[in-house]
């Protein structure tokens, strides 16, 4: 059986690479429809990002190498992370490697290291982006945890892919607590891949930009890597969402290849539904001022304890 | 009783003597800075490696005891070296093998008190807290307890002719002593009626639960007091940036871990069975350290001081993880009070280690550039690379990111707080998963603190002249950070081969034992059963290996051409390091949203002010609701004392004489 997992593994990286880019696409395209433009391709992510592969970098005179070994790290981790998460089957070989905890761990360093490479140029918009980036990041970062110790008390551990087998026996009931931390995880999703309404993805406003500000100085293959990277995030929390609130479709415990093709079925048609789901929150929701962000982060923190509050008295 | 040679409490008996004597050769050639720095030091940090493998394997060795025939007459030290010891002896030999080998290179001449005096005090407070370590009776506990703090007290006024040090190290010296006060009738109340102060006397005493508990109060003060638990921080801050920067990290990186040992002798070894609920106290007050120190932390502009809260911060959490045992322990749940337990003895490891790195790493950016404040340093990654890259790697470990060694300890201790389901009270039941919640916050935070300390000082551009032609490190400086680094790495890399190491002072101890399991050696799985498993290694060779990957494809299929151009100037054209985003800066979001936690005093100029000045003064609530009322009143006790002293011999003979009266109508 072996083989077979470390095939899985294969493939279940392998599909996350190229499909990152695809549900970006997708969910850009769902945006466009829903505020009546004309939407632009698929693949248009693809091409922005092949376009990038062939130029040269332009890298500022003040950069270090840390600026400069940033994309592949954070290209790195983010491969690493699709490789952990039970996306497709949860018999994952890399899955025993992480848990949901320290998953949340390499996001932060991630995190840490794209903030330090926008600061490292000494521009007011690296160090004014990196410093937002932290501000949210120390705000999400509790909270999804929480979220992760909501679930893991559920099913009695904090590995994800046994979180997931355990969750999915369960009967299709919505349990409370569950509810309330699928809210907040959704509220960390937006915040933590530069959504609306913490951060505007289509915006190059110098007062409201986040991301985007952090990437200003990068150019070419960096460039790529990391708008490659933050796909690939997108991609990573919406799979760690249905691992924790969608478990029901992935291959669980050892299965062959008729098991993991209805998972691959099955997890592209839940990437379809929360790409239109994604693009239905950001139309109907307006971007909220930086300093706004604490706040609705916090309430995504209050949700969660809620759930975990809900749990402990009810044990639902 | 005399244990043979070989045995590692003698090893490490002979070490301590060794460091005193390197002590003592200071004196030989007292204003010679090569003689201290380019012999004595070097050998100190040797002596500290030795003392490290000793230690090392004597975790695994039986306890082992030996009398000392030193000491006061019929009162011989005992001295006594378990796992417990043996794990903190490692702390200090590791950890003063780097901070000695840095501090061979460091030391400048012309700066404060003699090289030789300095190579005194420090090797005897490198010795006196080895002594600390393995005192086995209050006497020889108390002795070298305050050895340490006199000796480290000397060291933090090495520049004594600054008025603002002087202060910070009278500051020190009081609450030390308010400390061992509160050690000492903790002692006191530990012997229980048998006058005896050996500690085997108080292991065999059996305390009523009211005076074991006010003994645990007590240790909780007195070593509160001595590792900044809040509201007992207040010398901290003060005191780390006043000292050499090789004696802020022994202070912040080993002595705090001192203070931690003796809390943990008392409440696992010496205090019979603590009842379950005294550990909530540890807990909350630990919790609330943590928080406070990291928010303290990030609305720093000097570095030092930055590091100093931070190491609050730390200690908020190893209390944390102290009170969890005790509480794991108290309702019989061996496992869990074995994991919590192993926590806090690994972040106790991890943060010697990165804390000391961080400290020297600012030592050495402060020789070069002569400057602590944040906002006049950054962009010293091209002047210093060695000790940028190095400094980073205990910025990253510190912020508690994987793969490296603050992430093990934090997630050993958030494994304990969220399997801790089975306390039999409902509330507390639902308040723990709470403060998991809040070290995840805490965790968090230190990561935006960290990104603000490396990202200020070292990145970005020279924000004033004075940071332009700043030095890299020497080469015994770099051999110092680098051993500490690599420290780091390992600890972090390696978790399987350390957890069960560790493990054995728990079940020394009889709080519990971690039950092994099939995992493979990569693999660190803390719990039975399918729980959790982490495996840094794994993760961090596959991040590498894709890292690699990827470097060659794109070189394979594209180009490597960089070309080097301006930053980005927005078309104004007109970009300057002033322009950078401040310290202040950094910290304003968290001094936002913790506002209730800072006494702020902000200036404001108005819009019509020819010559601007914008300004905040960050107080200490804390400071200013106790410490300051309370100094105002110690100050009117002692002038209306003051009173009594005239300056005259007649009126000195006859308060001696009315006293003498008093005494002989009270006896008669």
């Amino acid at each position: 059986m072996m083989t077979i997992e470390w095939f899985t593994q294969f493939l279940a990286v392998a599909a996350a690479l190229a499909a990152a880019p695809l549900f970006l696409g997708w969910v850009n395209q769902c945006r466009a429809w829903l505020q009546n433009r004309r939407a632009p391709s698929v693949l248009l992510v693809y091409r922005g990002i092949r376009k990038l592969f062939h130029k040269d970098a332009a890298v500022a005179e003040p950069a270090s190498r840390l600026f400069i070994f940033t994309p592949y790290i954070v290209f790195g981790t983010m491969v690493v992370a699709a490789a952990i998460i039970p996306s497709v089957s949860t018999r994952l070989p890399f899955g025993t490697a992480a848990d949901a905890i320290a998953l949340v761990g390499l996001f932060a360093t991630a995190r840490v290291f794209m903030s330090l490479a926008a600061m490292d140029i000494g521009t007011a918009f690296g160090s004014m982006g990196a410093r937002r980036e932290m501000m949210v990041g120390f705000l999400a970062e509790p909270a999804l945890l929480m979220v992760i110790f909501v679930a893991s008390l559920i099913s009695m551990t904090t590995a994800l892919p046994v979180i997931s087998e355990r969750l999915a026996t369960q009967a299709l009931t919505l349990s409370p607590s569950l509810a309330f931390t699928g809210v907040a995880f959704t509220m960390v999703l937006l915040a933590e891949n530069a959504r609306i309404p913490i951060d505007n993805p289509a915006t190059h406003l110098e007062l409201t930009m986040i991301h985007e500000a952090m990437l200003l100085e990068y150019s070419a293959r960096h460039l790529a890597l990391l708008e490659w990277a933050a796909a690939l995030k997108l991609l990573n929390y919406a799979c760690i969402g249905f691992a924790l609130f969608l478990p029901w479709g992935a291959a669980m415990g050892e299965a062959g290849p008729p098991a993991l093709l209805t998972a691959v079925a099955f997890l592209a048609l839940k990437l379809l539904v929360a790409g239109v789901a994604l693009a239905l929150i950001e139309t109907l929701s307006a971007k909220l001022r930086v300093f706004r962000a604490p706040q609705f982060l916090a309430t995504a923190y209050l949700f969660a304890s809620l759930g975990l509050l809900v749990h402990l008295l009810l044990g639902a | 009783m005399i244990a043979n040679l070989g045995s590692p409490l003698s090893a490490a008996l002979a070490l301590l003597c060794a460091w005193v004597v390197i002590g003592l050769a200071g004196l030989l050639r007292p204003m010679s800075l090569v003689f201290a720095g380019r012999t004595l030091f070097p050998l100190g940090a040797a002596c500290g490696l030795a003392l490290a493998l000793a230690a090392l394997l004597g975790i695994a060795a039986p306890t082992a005891h030996l009398t000392l025939p030193i000491g006061l007459p019929d009162l011989p030290m005992h001295v006594r070296c378990d796992a417990l010891s043996c794990v903190f002896l490692c702390i200090l030999g590791a950890t003063s093998a780097g901070v000695s080998l840095f501090g061979a290179g460091y030391f400048r001449s012309g700066q404060g008190a003699p090289p030789g005096l300095l190579c005194l005090q420090y090797h005897l407070f490198l010795a006196s807290m080895g002594f600390v370590l393995l005192a086995d009776d209050a006497y020889g506990f108390m002795v070298a307890w305050e050895t340490m703090a006199l000796s480290s007290y000397f060291l933090v006024t090495t520049q004594h002719r600054i008025e603002e040090i002087r202060r910070a190290g009278f500051l020190y010296l009081l609450m030390a002593h308010l400390g061992a006060i509160a050690i000492l009738l903790c002692f006191g109340v530990l012997q229980g009626g048998s006058w005896q102060f050996s500690f085997d006397a108080m292991r065999s005493a059996q305390l009523s639960p009211p005076r074991a508990g006010v003994a645990l109060l007590l240790a909780l003060v007195g070593f509160g007091a001595k590792a900044g638990l809040v509201p007992l921080h207040v010398w901290l801050p003060e005191a780390h940036p006043a000292a050499p920067s090789p004696v802020s990290a022994l202070m912040s990186g080993v002595m705090l871990k001192v203070a931690v040992y003796g809390m943990l002798r008392v409440a696992f070894d010496l205090l019979g069975g603590p009842l379950w609920w005294w550990g909530l106290l540890p807990v909350s007050l630990g919790l609330f350290t943590a928080l406070y120190g990291i928010v303290f932390a990030a609305a720093q502009t000097d570095m030092k001081r930055l590091l100093a809260y931070s190491s609050v911060k730390n200690i908020g959490i190893l209390f944390t993880g102290i009170g969890l045992a005790i509480v794991f322990h108290g309702v019989g749940r061996p496992q869990l009070a074995a994991l919590a337990l192993v926590a806090v003895l690994y972040h106790s490891v991890n943060h010697a280690f990165m804390k000391s790195l961080l400290f020297l790493g600012t030592g050495v950016v402060l020789h070069s550039t002569g400057e602590r404040n944040l906002g006049r340093l950054g962009g010293l990654i091209h002047r210093m690379p060695w000790v940028a890259w190095l400094t980073l790697v205990g910025t990253l470990a510190i912020a508690g990111l994987p793969p490296l060694n603050g992430f093990v300890s934090e997630w050993l201790l958030l494994q304990a707080f969220l399997f801790a389901f089975e306390v039999p009270h409902t509330f507390v039941n639902m308040l723990l998963p709470l403060g998991a919640g809040l070290v995840a916050l805490t965790g968090a935070l230190s990561g935006y603190v960290m990104v603000k300390f490396f990202g200020v000082v070292f990145l970005g551009k020279p924000r004033e002249a004075a940071a332009a032609p700043a030095h890299d490190a020497g080469s015994l400086e770099r051999g110092g950070l680098l051993w500490l680094a690599s420290g780091c790495v390992i600890l972090g890399l390696l978790p399987a081969q350390i957890v069960p190491v560790l493990a054995r002072v728990a079940e020394q101890l009889h709080v519990g034992r971690l039950l092994p399991n099939g995992a493979p050696w990569w693999m660190l799985v803390p719990l039975q059963g399918r729980q959790a498993s982490y495996a840094p290694l794994v993760f961090s060779c596959a991040v590498v290996a894709v890292v690699l990957l990827t470097i060659w494809v794109v070189r394979l299929l594209y180009h490597q051409r960089i070309r080097r151009v301006a930053p980005w100037d927005c078309g104004f054209g007109r970009l300057d390091a002033r322009m950078q985003d401040t310290a202040e800066g950094f910290g304003q979001p968290i001094r936002h949203l913790f506002e209730p936690f800072f006494a702020m005093q902000r200036q404001l100029p108005s819009p019509f002010d020819p010559a601007p000045r914008y300004r905040v003064v960050i107080g200490d609530r804390i400071w200013n609701a106790a410490y300051a009322p309370l100094g105002a009143l110690v100050q009117r006790i002692a002038d209306a004392f003051a009173a009594l002293q005239q300056g005259r011999i007649a009126s000195y003979l006859l308060y001696g004489f009315i006293t003498l009266i008093v005494l002989l109508a009270l006896v008669l």
